[in-house]
């Protein structure tokens, strides 16, 4: 399809959405108004399941069949991108000359590692309690690690991230969210259901099996991120294709 | 005020959707491709809003306060990781197509394969 | 108060993800992106969502143009130019 074409196509469906989407936005509940039965419906449940908060409850208990879908497919993502940023025939490795670093950015980094460490897992580990969880906590985890590169070097970073090993933590966080999931078939119940004492409201063990599928989570999202940025940075800073050498590895 | 965040995210979806039908870049798709996805987060996360409503998050509320919607917010914040994921698939993709092609042209992609 | 807050950040997110599509260039783009990330992330603050805050926090302005950053690199570096541009 030729570029005008294209244009058009998409002006006419355009045109079309917005005047259905507008039309129906008006029809929808009011903004900030309050008819929320799901809301209220999982608000209640939580309390009952002693999680203190209810989004952790709603993704880690309620839902969290979903929400192994959901890391299936971040699990399969990051399964695709190791594979198509693989080095290949015709590829070579060459070293990377480190920049010079400022003394200032170097000790930044340096005392910010630790207290951004620290938080990662503060956020992983209290995700049943208050705002965050796996998926924030690991994020915050990953992207942490990388201030290494800030503050020292390329070489730094790959001395402390042997990637087949964050590799392994990707998958045995996924497979420790399935196996708690079939715990709980085996214990007599349904697939992922929040079968463990559920312990003192607002305490770190309270909520069952939503601690353990948090810290599940966490793992996986750390080292799968970790796992997917060491991908580019090996392309973008290490790999060099040499198109004469074709089979010279 | 009670739909402009409605709107707003209408607004976002088409832009980014206008942003990928003329993009002349892969790497700039798939940045709008991020946009587009934003656009669900707004719309999910405005239709759980509830006036006067704090964060249910009950270590220190009472039960029973009046709090905003968990449950478009788990959706919303488990697909905001997952997303960036799948763009890490894309970019990848990219790269591939860059080796292989020694372009990031889609039109020109086009014209190599017809 | 709070609608307020809401409205403005409503349109500042509209405003960035507009930028971001109209900046052509990758590398600036993705400068927006980051814009974009943190303008949700003040949105989802507002409408009493710290989770998802947290979460678009993390993603949207470090790991999303941090990646689309290094694939510029490395589709900018190209397969023939040899190693001469760092």
């Amino acid at each position: 399809m030729s570029r005008p074409v294209r244009l058009w196509v998409f002006l006419v469906g355009a045109v079309l959405v917005a005047a259905l989407y507008a039309w129906a936005c008006f029809d929808l509940p009011s903004f900030g108004g309050d008819h929320h039965p799901y809301g209220d419906r999982a608000v209640r449940t939580a309390l009952a399941q002693h999680t203190a908060n209810a989004v952790s409850s709603v993704n880690f208990d309620q839902r969290a069949f979903d929400t192994l879908g959901e890391q299936t497919i971040l699990f399969a993502a990051v399964l695709g991108t190791v594979v198509l940023l693989r080095q290949v025939r015709g590829e070579r490795r060459t070293d990377p000359t480190p920049a010079p670093v400022a003394d200032r950015v170097r000790w930044f980094g340096v005392l910010m590692l630790p207290v951004a460490l620290v938080v990662g897992f503060y956020v992983v580990a209290h995700g049943p309690l208050s705002p965050g969880g796996g998926f924030q906590g690991g994020i915050v985890l990953a992207t942490a690690l990388h201030l290494l590169y800030i503050a020292a070097d390329y070489r730094a970073l790959e001395r402390i991230r042997p990637v087949g090993l964050y590799e392994v933590g990707d998958a045995v966080g996924e497979a420790a969210y399935v196996v708690t999931g079939l715990a709980a078939v085996l214990a007599g119940s349904a697939f992922l259901a929040n079968v463990v004492p559920h312990g003192t409201f607002n305490t770190l063990s309270s909520g069952g099996t939503v601690a353990v599928l948090n810290i599940a989570v966490g793992m996986e999202v750390a080292c799968g991120i970790i796992v997917l940025l060491a991908r580019f940075l090996d392309q973008a800073v290490e790999i060099e294709e040499t198109a004469e050498e074709t089979g010279a590895r | 005020m009670s739909v402009l965040p409605y709107l707003a995210a209408g607004w976002i979806f088409l832009i980014g959707v206008y942003g990928l039908v003329t993009s002349r870049n892969l790497i700039h798709a798939v940045g709008c491709l991020t946009v587009t996805q934003s656009s669900t987060y707004v719309l999910l996360v405005a239709i759980g809003y509830r006036r006067g409503g704090t964060a249910p998050v009950f270590s220190d509320l009472p039960p029973g306060a009046r709090v905003v919607d968990p449950v478009v917010q788990a959706l919303a914040l488990t697909d905001i990781v997952v997303g960036a994921t799948v763009t890490a698939l894309l970019l990848a993709l990219v790269v591939q197509l860059r080796k292989r092609h020694g372009t990031v042209d889609p039109d020109k992609l086009a014209e190599l394969r017809g | 108060m709070d609608e307020v807050l809401i409205a403005i950040a409503v349109v500042l997110v509209a405003a960035a993800a507009t930028a971001a599509v109209f900046h052509r260039d990758p590398l600036r783009q993705s400068m927006v992106l980051s814009l974009l990330g943190l303008f949700l992330a003040l949105l989802y603050t507002f409408v009493q969502a710290p989770d998802v805050a947290l979460s678009q926090l993390a993603v949207g302005s470090a790991v999303t143009p941090l990646m689309i950053l290094l694939t510029v690199r490395k589709v900018k570096r190209g397969p023939r130019s040899g190693s001469e541009d760092r």
